[in-house]
């Protein structure tokens, strides 16, 4: 501290900084909020896979005719429950092998297929490839949940924005129809919408939406009253543009990671009550299958043909937990403070 | 705070009258009667019944009578299952629901507040990501898949529980794990969240400097902190119970409320849909009654009312 | 003056999503018994953070990569976490600074000011609310007995303060901590609880290191006054030295931003252009020469060592290096010279 260090004279030049050029530079490239999503979206591994999972399950949906080994509703009663079987692979489960009063038999051979003939996933009562009824009933739930997700957004969004964007007394009144709306069970809701409208899919879209749109309306709401009071909007509204094209060109696109967040949690709902109803007796009607009925008939066979439960739970299960990790992953991606 | 609670008694009658005309009128909506199937009544024998029933008066008069009969605490009367009073059949059938209702959201809720609670504390390590995980299972597994898969292993493969059955505790076990699992999720989830909060704040903070150890700061403050929000959700868990327990019931032959509900639905049974419907509606709205009075309870910042300055 | 502490090359890391910040980068300072000393910065300066190493209450993403703490010649850095709880709250305790956010809202606050004493001593509970209560009466609670059972909701900013100064001395503490204890409150509570925190100095004899980042607060409580500036300290003596002889050009720099009396619609108060160096990849020479008015070549390139400037006043700058040409600080500071060379007696330098 004493020893005053040798350093050339002409180092102690001043530079006679002005203020302008004391800012520093940022030194990171700043990214769009989009592009940040992004980014935190794909860098968090477990989103990234639920992501791949789930469009893996959309496209096989949408491509269904095409993929699905069979058609799902066609019955050969003569091939009736028969077990899995892939080829001629021997893997144990899946190589077309029953057990019958204590001997393992080709259960394939029993029925007298011929050769080549096989059912990757076995078929049900009445002969049908199960399979390819998994692949059906897949497509109908992720169809019931987007159409209950859009019903959903056509209700809850307006309702939301105009309950949060107009207050005082006709927030007050709107949110008294949400508070009766909201204690009634859910499940109700929608059993009573299934008795009186005829049962399938519309109905079960309708029953699903009336009361999920409730939640959409509510977190719409409180997000559009934070937003009201934002110096943008206010601006707009001072410069006297129209409440519909503020909503559309400055609220809407505000909302839209909300929307999205909400929309992810809205489908495993759907997904569930639409499994739910079938599986009860009320849902998608006969011949038609979706995981629901599916799981309800693997549920009175498993006693001798646990295959026939096992796929529909699984698949099932497996899009539950993807959407919720797709859900919780985009909620992070967007708002990275709600987790640490 | 009696004030707040009278009003609120209030509300949950009028949003129970308003439940009860709302679904009085979809029922009459409907076409047909449960007899419409039954084809060996006359057309004289039919009008004898509806006059049993009441079903000849105005619509009006009908719900006049309902809605009088409500208020004096009767259901009405079953079609089905030898005419029984509505009222009786959901007293004779409360008692297994409850019980295994009841299981759940004690085993559920425990178990989930000790998972979330682990978790925030070892945050970010293998134990928070493994609770994480069992956490996310809970919820998104529905409650019949779940209550399939443990009746085929736990009670058919390896025989520890009964198949279908209902006579003692140990019939109960099987339901109320499948029931048990989403509040277990749901709570976990949510109280890991808080604590992780709580952990974070400044008081926590001020805690460790007054020389807590860090278990004493965990059960002296942390703890109580992040619990109390959590009984705000206890009420939606109640509920998505109750809907569980509609098709768990079916799986495991329990005779609750809900199976019969279920019955009563595949057969029209529109006085049982009916009151069960209410009966639903009143055991919600009472459940969140009684979660947010608990809250003002427990809650020193609600308990005092508007006593201090924010 | 005993030295009761002594924190020598002091730094902390930080590991972050984008890399490592180095918060703290070779922090020296001792306290001396029964002295108040003042650490002065702006945000980010890292003087939150020095202090908090010393109780050890840190970030779970912090390190200490070098350094020491001696209190009474024993090293805090080296000290078991059941040896770090018997002395907070005990021998060092700490004063925060939103007394709206720093207690406990579920707990009463007679049990909150008790919790240290039952924690560190052998005493029973009716005791130790006994003591609170004395406690509490001390720090100007009206009515202490019966407001024991209240939460901390039912209390004014400046009370709430009150309670939480009560928690950090209800032990009587050697040294007392506090971060920022009046930034979060009104202009005319910040004088009360300064006035307080003087009043118990006397009564119980604690040492007091007093962070802040208002040079106004300083000059009422501070003996000593350090300036800190990007991890760094940058000067650091008695409280007249640095407000009546600032050498560092930042110390000018906050001084200058300072209203005095004289301020008037005339002269606008004068702020520091810029914003404090990014600390993931500190500058190799000085860290303020980027918004250093009076910046040399040198200062870009090295980082400048204290210098001497009496036998309490230190500076780091290269304008004390006797080859640094004569440079003219502002107005204002100009004028505090003069005063200084007042006080001095008129006898020049």
């Amino acid at each position: 501290m004493e020893q005053v260090p040798k350093i050339p004279k002409e180092k102690f030049k001043l530079l006679h900084k002005k203020d302008d050029q004391a800012q520093e530079s940022l030194g990171t490239p700043s990214l769009t909020y989009l592009q940040d999503v992004k980014r935190r979206l794909f860098s968090n591994k477990v989103a990234t896979v639920c992501l791949i999972l789930l469009g893996i399950m959309v496209l096989i949906s949408v491509f269904a005719p095409v993929v699905a080994p069979h058609n799902p509703n066609t019955q050969r009663v003569e091939y009736s429950n028969l077990p899995p079987k892939i080829g001629n692979l021997d893997i144990p489960g899946f190589n077309g092998m029953q057990n019958m009063d204590g001997k393992s038999v080709d259960a394939y051979k029993e029925v007298g297929a011929p050769k080549g003939t096989y059912y990757i996933l076995g078929t049900d009562y009445l002969g049908r490839d199960l399979l390819s009824r998994i692949i059906y009933g897949t497509r109908l739930s992720l169809i019931v949940a987007v159409l209950a997700t859009l019903v959903d957004l056509i209700i809850g969004l307006p309702y939301g924005i105009v309950s949060g964007w107009k207050g005082g007394k006709v927030d007050t009144f709107l949110q008294r129809i949400i508070e009766i709306v909201s204690s009634v069970p859910n499940l109700v809701v929608v059993i009573l919408m299934m008795i009186i409208l005829k049962p399938g899919l519309v109905s079960i879209v309708i029953a699903i939406a009336l009361t999920d749109w409730v939640t959409m309306a509510r977190l719409i709401r409180a997000q559009t009253f934070q937003l009201k009071e934002q110096e943008y909007i206010l601006a707009a509204r001072t410069l006297g543009e129209s409440s519909t094209k503020i909503a559309t060109k400055h609220l809407i696109p505000n909302l839209s990671s909300t929307i999205i967040i909400q929309t992810m949690f809205t489908i495993p709902n759907a997904i569930f009550f639409e499994a739910f109803l079938s599986f009860i007796g009320i849902g998608i009607p006969a011949p038609n299958a979706s995981l629901g009925t599916l799981l309800s008939d693997g549920q009175k066979a498993f006693r001798f043909l646990p295959y026939q439960m096992w796929a529909p739970a699984l698949i099932l299960s497996i899009i539950m937990i993807a959407t919720n990790l797709l859900g919780d992953g985009l909620r992070d991606a967007f708002d990275p403070q709600s987790s640490d | 705070m009696t004030k707040y609670i009278l009003r609120r008694i209030l509300y949950l009658f009028l949003t129970l009258f308003i439940i009860a005309s709302i679904t009085f009128f979809l029922m009459k909506m409907l076409p047909g009667t449960p007899f419409t199937n039954q084809n060996r009544l006359s057309p004289e024998q039919l009008a004898i019944v509806k006059a049993q029933y009441g079903l000849d008066q105005p619509v009006f008069i009908q719900y006049l009578r309902y809605m009088g009969g409500l208020f004096q605490g009767n259901l009405g009367t079953s079609f089905q299952f030898n005419n029984e009073p509505v009222t009786q059949l959901i007293g004779q059938r409360l008692a297994p629901s409850m019980q295994i209702g009841a299981q759940a959201m004690i085993v559920g809720t425990v178990l989930g507040i000790l998972l979330g609670a682990v978790a925030a504390i070892r945050k970010n390590t293998w134990v928070d990501t493994l609770a994480t995980f069992i956490s996310i299972l809970g919820l998104s597994i529905p409650s019949f898949v779940l209550a399939v898969l443990l009746q085929f292993y736990l009670a058919y493969k390896w025989q520890i529980y009964p198949v279908a059955l209902w006579d003692n505790f140990q019939s109960s076990v099987l339901p109320t794990l499948a029931l048990a699992a989403l509040p277990l999720g749901n709570v976990a989830r949510f109280m890991r969240t808080e604590m992780v909060d709580v952990m974070s704040s400044d008081y926590i903070e001020l805690a460790k400097s007054k020389g807590n150890s860090n278990w004493q700061v965990v059960t002296k403050h942390a703890l109580r902190n992040s619990l109390i929000p959590v009984v705000t959700i206890i009420g939606p868990m109640a509920v998505s119970v109750m809907t569980g327990s509609m098709v768990v019931e079916n799986i495991f032959s329990i005779p609750g409320i809900g199976e019969q509900f279920v019955k009563s639905i595949t057969t029209n049974d529109y006085p049982t849909i009916m009151g069960l419907t209410i009966f639903y509606s009143f055991l919600l709205v009472l459940v969140i009654l009684i979660v947010d009075i608990l809250y003002g309870l427990i809650d020193p910042r609600i308990r005092l009312g508007n006593g201090g300055k924010e | 003056m005993e030295k009761i502490l002594d924190v020598k090359n002091l730094n902390v890391d930080f590991s972050t999503y984008n890399g490592t910040v180095h918060a703290i980068r070779g922090v020296d300072f001792h306290l001396n018994s029964g002295e108040t000393l003042a650490i002065v910065g702006e945000s980010g300066s890292g003087k939150s953070v020095t202090v908090r190493t010393v109780l050890q209450l840190m970030a779970k993403n912090s390190k200490i990569s070098k350094g020491e703490i001696l209190y009474h010649d024993e090293d805090l850095l080296k000290k078991s976490e059941k040896e770090m709880d018997d002395i907070r709250g005990n021998k060092i305790s700490m004063i925060f600074q939103d007394p709206m956010t720093s207690l406990d809202p579920t707990m009463t606050i007679g049990k909150q000011v008790a919790e240290p004493l039952l924690i560190h001593n052998k005493v029973s509970k009716s005791d130790a609310l006994k003591r609170a209560e004395e406690v509490l009466r001390l720090v100007g609670i009206p009515n202490p007995k019966a407001r024991m059972k209240d939460y901390p909701h039912q209390f004014s900013g400046g009370q709430r303060q009150r309670i939480v100064i009560a928690i950090a001395i209800v032990n009587y503490p050697e040294i007392l901590i506090a971060d920022e204890p009046t930034t979060a409150l009104d202009v005319t509570v910040q004088a009360q609880i300064i006035d307080l925190l003087k009043e118990l100095q006397q009564k119980i004899g604690t040492s007091i290191i007093f962070i802040t980042h208002d040079l106004g607060v300083v000059a009422g409580i501070a003996d000593r006054v350090a300036v800190m500036y990007a991890g760094k300290l940058v000067e650091y003596g008695n409280v007249d030295e640095i407000f009546y002889n600032p050498q560092h050009p930042y110390t000018w720099g906050l001084l200058d931003s300072m209203p005095t009396l004289d301020t008037d619609d005339q002269n606008r108060l004068n702020s520091i252009p810029g914003t404090p160096p990014n600390l993931l990849n500190p500058p190799k020479g000085d860290a303020f020469a980027p918004r250093n008015a009076y910046a040399m070549e040198i200062d870009e390139e090295e980082q400048p060592p204290f210098f001497k400037v009496s036998k309490t006043h230190y500076a780091a700058t290269w304008l004390l290096h006797p080859d640094a040409p004569k440079v003219e600080p502002p107005k204002s500071i100009q004028e505090r010279f003069e005063k200084y060379q007042e006080m001095l007696g008129g006898s020049v330098k």
